[in-house]
């Protein structure tokens, strides 16, 4: 079969790795999977807002009031950032805020836990946020530009995020038996969700092969987990901590960890919008958007008001 | 309702350098945008002047005229210094 | 409740007690409008506006924290306690009647407009108190307010703005400001009294900052169409620890952690 000559070009810039740019022709599903992944990542780092937001006012000194308020500040930044890069391919801000307000639009089913303690604070960061700059970082070299470009400043400022959940847990790890306790039950609760974080596995992952195909995606959900699992499995150990797997063990002939059966059945309801804060979290997001409406209406008033002078 | 437009940030990262492309936001007006950029993108002392336009008023080439408006350039070497061999004991040309 | 004031020895005749309780009060004053304007992170009305507000909480908590350990090096230095006290110890382990912030400051989110408007008026002050601070006796006071006048110089063009936009945009966003205005008005005059600095041997012109916060706070409310409250009754008591009951609420859910597991890392 001939293909149109413009078709021809795209495939042969993603071939030599020349980035896809905002008006460079593009099949209409690679825009429009594009549009879905930036879109819904756009949403994850805001709804991700709301459960380490929690936890702001209740920071347990100044400096980690400080930290955690940079660092889900960043997080809205990061929205931000990808909210723009979707903007490029033809769809609004306010449109993409309705696909995840009528729940038409998925986000990361991590943020759909709670936060009970402070250590869920030192969890998340180095769990998820761990979890997250895994996936994040091939994505820098996404075919897209602006996704790509705008996956390089948040892997940038990605990279404290992890540390600083990290040290929570470390401090927490040495400290009172209370606070190694809420250190251990906190990885407790987000270890598995955290891997899931990494989406189904190879087999049942619909996506993947058009996605690799078009280098929108560099590893597959297996490849990524792994490595995760890898490198997680060696830090728990610099907490003195465990991960609440019992299969997990190094396997010499594989070169990895092996680790135990996933609950997918969980994962899938969570996706579904069962998980313990799904109506939580999407009512607060919506909540925010009603009550700034006369804010942003005023603005624009304003803005015609006095600058159509 | 009207959505606040969307606007191309530039920025200067040091006295120096060109004015770079860093990405967009929303604003009402060229104040705010101003102000929304600072606070957006130079939180990790990214700049040090910032440029603001209304991404309606950007005009771009079409990537279908590359061709004729960018291939003309390649066959022009001479224009390079490369082009011309010159003695070794020739220095600081 | 246990308070870190009760291992500090410090009557109200040591030559310290001065500086010391107006460096707290300075940090307090940042903290908790710091801390109310961080409860917004995540729940602005769009994300650029989310980002700005919580920029102007980290300066302020930036503030505050250079402010308090001044203040525990000044207890350190005048051998005023037996263990170390730390920025933490002021801001976690005193109760709301040892608190030396203006009213203002601690009165709870409202909505936007009113969040923006008692950062207008707070942001103000600060800029005017800062400038001259930054050439005050304490050469440690005055650089804290030397740095920090640069950050609050844009809290007060960002806050200025956004009152003018909000007075003049809609019907509505003009009624809900003028609504915040006379709600918080009454806690105004408590920020031109002054009061501690002179007790710390720091002079300042208090009519001066009264002045010149005065002319600012008119010209930008007429420039945003809304109209000063005309009422005179007032509010006092903040820097006396006599406080509305928004900041117990406030320190309890802030103080949490620390009161729940005491004496421990974190
Ligand atoms: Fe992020
Ligand atoms: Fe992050």
């Amino acid at each position: 079969m001939q293909q149109a000559e413009p078709e021809i070009i795209f495939d042969d810039k993603i071939e030599q790795e020349i980035k896809i740019e905002p008006k460079d022709w593009m099949p209409e599903k690679y825009r429009q999977t594009l549009i879905r992944q930036i879109s819904q990542h756009a949403h994850s780092e805001i709804v991700g807002m709301l459960p380490e937001g929690n936890w702001i006012t209740r920071a347990p000194s100044l400096r980690r009031k400080a930290i955690l308020l940079a660092k889900v500040q960043d997080e809205a930044g990061h929205g931000l950032y990808l909210y723009s890069a979707a903007e490029t391919l033809g769809i609004g801000r306010e449109e993409m805020y309705d696909q995840l307000h009528t729940g038409k639009a998925k986000y990361s089913s991590i943020f759909n836990y709670p936060t009970l303690t402070w250590a869920d604070i030192g969890a998340i960061g180095w769990l998820v946020d761990g979890a997250a700059i895994m996936n994040q970082v091939p994505l820098c070299r996404a075919s897209y530009g602006p996704y790509a470009r705008a996956m390089v400043r948040i892997c940038k400022e990605e990279s404290f995020h992890q540390r600083q959940g990290f040290e929570i847990l470390l401090t927490l790890g040495k400290g009172s038996k209370e606070q190694r306790d809420m250190a251990q039950d906190a990885i407790n609760r987000w270890w598995w969700p955290s891997i899931m974080m990494f989406g189904p596995p190879d087999d049942s992952s619909p996506h993947t092969i058009q996605n690799t195909k078009w280098k929108i995606k560099r590893f597959t959900n297996d490849e990524l987990r792994q490595r995760f699992v890898d490198i997680c499995a060696e830090q728990v150990k610099v907490l003195g901590l465990e991960l609440p797997d019992n299969d997990l063990k190094w396997n010499e002939e594989r070169g990895h960890y092996d680790f135990g059966e996933i609950n997918w059945d969980e994962f899938w309801e969570v996706v579904k919008g069962n998980g313990p804060c799904n109506k939580e979290r999407l009512e607060t997001r919506q909540k925010a958007w009603d009550n700034g409406a006369w804010v942003r209406e005023a603005a624009s008033a304003f803005a015609e008001k006095r600058n159509g002078l | 309702m009207n959505e606040w437009p969307l606007w191309e940030v530039f920025i200067r990262s040091k006295q120096g350098l060109d004015h770079k492309h860093v990405g967009s936001l929303h604003a009402a007006d060229a104040q705010m945008a101003i102000e929304n950029a600072r606070d957006v993108y130079t939180r990790r002392m990214e700049g040090v002047s910032i440029w603001v336009v209304e991404s309606k008023h950007i005009h771009a080439s079409s990537p279908d005229e590359a061709g004729s408006l960018f291939d003309p350039a390649n066959d022009k070497a001479y224009r390079h210094p490369t082009f011309y061999d010159l003695p070794d004991e020739v220095k600081y040309m | 409740m246990e308070s870190i004031l009760d291992k500090i020895q410090l009557p109200g005749s040591h030559p310290a007690a001065g500086i010391i309780h107006y460096t707290l009060h300075l940090a307090d004053n940042a903290l908790v409008i710091a801390h109310r304007n961080s409860e917004w992170c995540g729940h602005g009305p769009i994300l650029e506006q989310d980002i700005a507000l919580a920029n102007i909480a980290l300066d302020l908590v930036g503030q505050a924290r250079n402010f308090y350990q001044y203040a525990a090096a000044l207890i350190a230095e005048n051998n005023l306690s037996s263990i170390t006290i730390t920025e933490d110890d002021f801001a976690y382990l005193r109760a709301a009647d040892e608190f030396k912030n203006f009213l203002l400051t601690e009165q709870s989110n409202g909505h936007w407009g009113t969040t923006i408007l008692r950062q207008f008026l707070f942001s103000t002050y600060q800029y005017f108190l800062y400038r001259q601070l930054q050439h005050c006796s304490n050469e440690h006071l005055a650089a804290i307010a030397q740095k920090a006048l640069k950050e609050v110089t844009y809290h007060v063009r960002w806050s200025s703005e956004w009152v003018i936009r909000l007075g003049d945009g809609t019907a509505e966003s003009h009624q809900k400001m003028q609504d915040a205005l006379n709600e918080l008005w009454p806690f105004t005059d408590e920020l031109l009294t002054g009061g501690l600095a002179s007790a710390a041997n720091i002079s300042l012109d208090d009519t001066l900052i009264k002045t010149e916060w005065t002319e600012k706070i008119t010209s930008v409310i007429a420039d945003a169409t809304l109209h000063l409250p005309t009422s005179r009754q007032y509010v006092y008591g903040g820097t006396e620890g006599k406080h509305t009951p928004h900041l117990t609420a406030m320190l309890k859910d802030m103080q949490y952690l620390q009161r729940t597991y005491p004496g421990v890392e974190w």
